[in-house]
């Protein structure tokens, strides 16, 4: 491996293949890469509310009057108030413009404070080992076991006991997503560190004097990273449940202080009973396209970082190929891994 | 921690004579240790979760804080023993917990023990309902698309999967409430049965609390039948989504054990497509997706509180919202513990039944 290493390097191709969506697209067929597509609108169609809310929303989310006078509760869809209005005055179409930030900012917080300190945690973790690893790893599964919307509530007691302002309640939500994802990229770094830590590459650095601090934030932290993007837009669209979730059990942001979709769905329960549909047909559709865009993105990409799974939208030339895939068996083998290692 | 220092000598000391009898590293050995790990488990996510609440403060200020006067609360929080250094009210609350007492809840009164097992049960039959929904709708479809892989049936059920992943079960409810209770009007709105079932149910002389269950006892049939119009939309919400996981699960194993040589070598013989894909391809796959479904009961624990909110279905999920706006801490903490008590039972259960099934599954 690492003779054919040095060729590689000198035949580099130019940036814009590299990019990673990018290649992404280019690598993908059929349906795999109309699932990709769709998934990147939708995902960059949220993106584009959440940055140009205050643009794009005709009205503040918590605004209830205009020059014109009191907005109408509970409205239905008109010219003025496009989606309807709620129980409260509330314009339905602005909070859910709105809401797009405060998913965002969510996600932001807490998909980077899980990174950090599960990467942390796993490196240290899978390379230190000894009592230290045996420890974490209990209270891991433990954590990871149980039903990630109770730890979230919990959390969120423990941090604002469930009452918050934006911020406050950005990084309440962000912190309860968090302990539920730590868990997971502390498995995943770990289970490679130990992996690592027994190359050849690890142990020369040891033989040439490296301490283990720059074994672990040099060698084994950029190899051991690798799934990490996968992870991180599947957790993408878990975070955004988790903060529905939580939203609608009343642990949400105040509707004074930002919009959040779970809530105003908590709020259109009692709405639907009475027939109103606008209140709550319309953040709910908010979260599952928001969701099933960065699933499709987060799949797609899974399925094309693993060979046997890209292969798929080849149809013909696969199940053409396999019945003669048995006699080329020992090639089989190798393949899927030193393709899969690039991707 | 006292349970902790216990545990270890327990693990070392029991699976030793098991181990001699059945001849050394057997299954009786890996059950008995896998068994004796429910109990650390337990222990750290209730240690876990006794801290992480009361590090903000004590349950009577949080549930009680700012309605009553300074003193009184001080004579409230000095009776409840809140006042006391909290690794005292540590191990005295793991004495309760070891001896089935979780106290009582401060915003109703009631003993936590009574009133985990009343809503427990009706959780317990939510739960049961949707596992039924989801195994008829996702293992059936799941074949199919195995079968089907990479055509249209295929594709429209992989849409179905995601789509039941990205939708949240209180909007999935609310959407299946609009159109089958207000606008179709077939269904019932919310709630358990309606107020005159409850009531002639409640006047049996052992309630068993599983509704349909004590209808049936009772010979009531109209009972029965509005028992089960109110379960329909509940079950279908939490249930469909979760057929959507199971779906998935089964097609990926089942594409796996399909490409098998075995599976060629069947349909040679001129073993029929249905047979191959249920009988001889899915048994094989049964392994992985045993394990993973096992974790799904997480999960739908996790909907089941969700779902319980939005029909108003009163169990466990429901009460847990109401205590946690009325910021009764103490309540929580018991549904909690609940919770995780089952998890890991769950947990052990399925590592048992794998084990049982595969003989290579072994620690």
């Amino acid at each position: 491996m690492a003779t054919q290493a040095v060729p590689q390097l000198e035949r580099r191709e130019p940036l814009w293949t590299r990019i990673p969506v990018l290649t992404h697209v280019r690598m993908s067929v059929g349906v795999q890469r109309v699932m990709l597509v769709v998934g990147l609108s939708l995902t960059g169609i949220f993106l584009v509310l959440a940055v140009f809310a205050p643009l794009m929303a005709p009205f503040g989310y918590s605004q209830i009057a205009d020059a014109s006078g009191g907005f109408p509760t509970q409205d239905p869809p008109s010219a003025k108030h496009l989606w309807g209005t709620t129980v409260g005055g509330f314009d339905v179409f602005s909070r859910v413009v709105w809401g797009a930030q405060t998913a965002v900012l969510v996600i932001v917080v807490a998909v980077a404070l899980s990174i950090f300190a599960g990467v942390a945690l796993g490196l240290a973790s899978g390379y230190i080992g000894g009592w230290l690893d045996r420890i974490l790893v209990v209270i891991a599964d433990a954590v990871y076991a149980f039903p990630s919307l109770l730890v979230a509530i919990v959390m969120s007691i423990v941090i604002s006991h469930g009452q918050s302002s934006l911020w406050g309640g950005i990084f309440a939500a962000a912190i309860s997503i968090t302990v539920v994802f730590i868990p997971q990229y502390f498995r995943v770094v770990r289970a490679e560190a130990i992996r690592l830590k027994a190359e050849p590459f690890v142990e020369s650095a040891k033989v040439i004097g490296a301490s283990s601090w720059r074994i672990m934030a040099r060698h084994i932290f950029r190899n051991a990273t690798r799934s990490i993007p996968l992870i991180f837009t599947l957790n993408a669209s878990e975070a955004i449940l988790t903060l529905a979730g939580l939203g609608f059990l009343g642990f949400g942001i105040e509707p004074t202080s930002a919009s959040e979709w779970g809530f105003d769905l908590n709020k259109a329960i009692s709405d639907v009973t009475a027939g109103i549909w606008w209140t709550g047909v319309f953040p709910g559709l908010a979260i599952v396209l928001t969701v099933l865009g960065l699933t499709l993105v987060g799949e797609s990409m899974n399925d094309l970082s693993d060979a046997k799974l890209r292969a798929r939208g080849r149809k013909r030339t696969t199940t053409a190929g396999a019945k003669g895939a048995r006699t080329a068996a020992p090639q089989g083998v190798s393949s899927p891994e030193s393709e899969g290692g690039k991707a | 921690m006292t349970a902790l220092t216990e545990t270890p000598p327990e693990a070392a000391g029991l699976p030793t004579p098991t181990a001699k009898r059945k001849g050394g590293g057997g299954l009786a050995t890996y059950l008995v240790i896998r068994f004796l790990l429910i109990f650390p488990t337990i222990l750290i996510l209730v240690t876990l979760v006794f801290f992480l609440m009361r590090i903000t403060g004590d349950p009577i200020t949080a549930a009680l804080g700012g309605r009553l006067p300074a003193d009184q609360l001080e004579i409230r929080i000095h009776e409840a023993g809140y006042d006391r250094p909290l690794l005292v009210q540590y191990f005295e609350y793991l004495g309760q917990v070891f001896t089935g007492n979780f106290g009582r809840t401060i915003s109703d009164n009631r003993a936590v023990t009574e009133m985990l097992t009343t809503f427990g049960t009706a959780t317990l039959e939510l739960a049961i309902n949707a596992l039924i929904v989801a195994f008829i709708v996702g293992i059936p479809l799941g074949m199919i698309a195995a079968h089907r892989r990479d055509k249209g049936t295929d594709a429209g059920l992989r849409v179905f999967a995601i789509l039941s992943y990205a939708t949240p079960v209180f909007f999935a409810g609310l959407l299946l409430k609009l159109v089958f209770s207000v606008w179709l009007a077939w269904l019932p709105v919310d709630g358990r049965a309606s107020t005159s079932t409850e009531l002639s149910l409640g006047s049996l002389a052992a309630p068993t609390g599983v509704y349909w269950l004590d209808a049936l006892r009772s010979g009531n049939l109209t009972a029965f039948w509005d028992v089960e119009r109110h379960a329909v939309l509940p079950a279908l919400a939490l249930g469909l989504l979760t057929a959507g996981v199971f779906l998935r699960l089964v097609r990926t194993n089942l594409i796996g054990t399909l490409g098998k040589d075995y599976v060629e070598a069947g349909r040679s013989r001129g073993v029929s497509e249905f047979r191959l894909v249920t009988k001889h391809a899915y048994k094989p796959a049964l392994i992985p997706i045993i394990t993973i479904m096992g974790l799904q009961i997480a999960l739908l624990l996790g909907g089941a509180v969700l779902t319980e909110t939005t029909f108003e279905w009163k169990g466990l999920g429901f009460q847990l919202a109401q205590y946690l706006t009325a910021r009764d801490f103490v309540a929580v903490q018991g549904i909690v513990v609940l919770l995780a008590v089952i998890v890991a039972v769950t947990n052990f259960i399925v590592d048992v039944v794998a084990a049982l099934i595969d003989p290579r599954v072994r620690y």
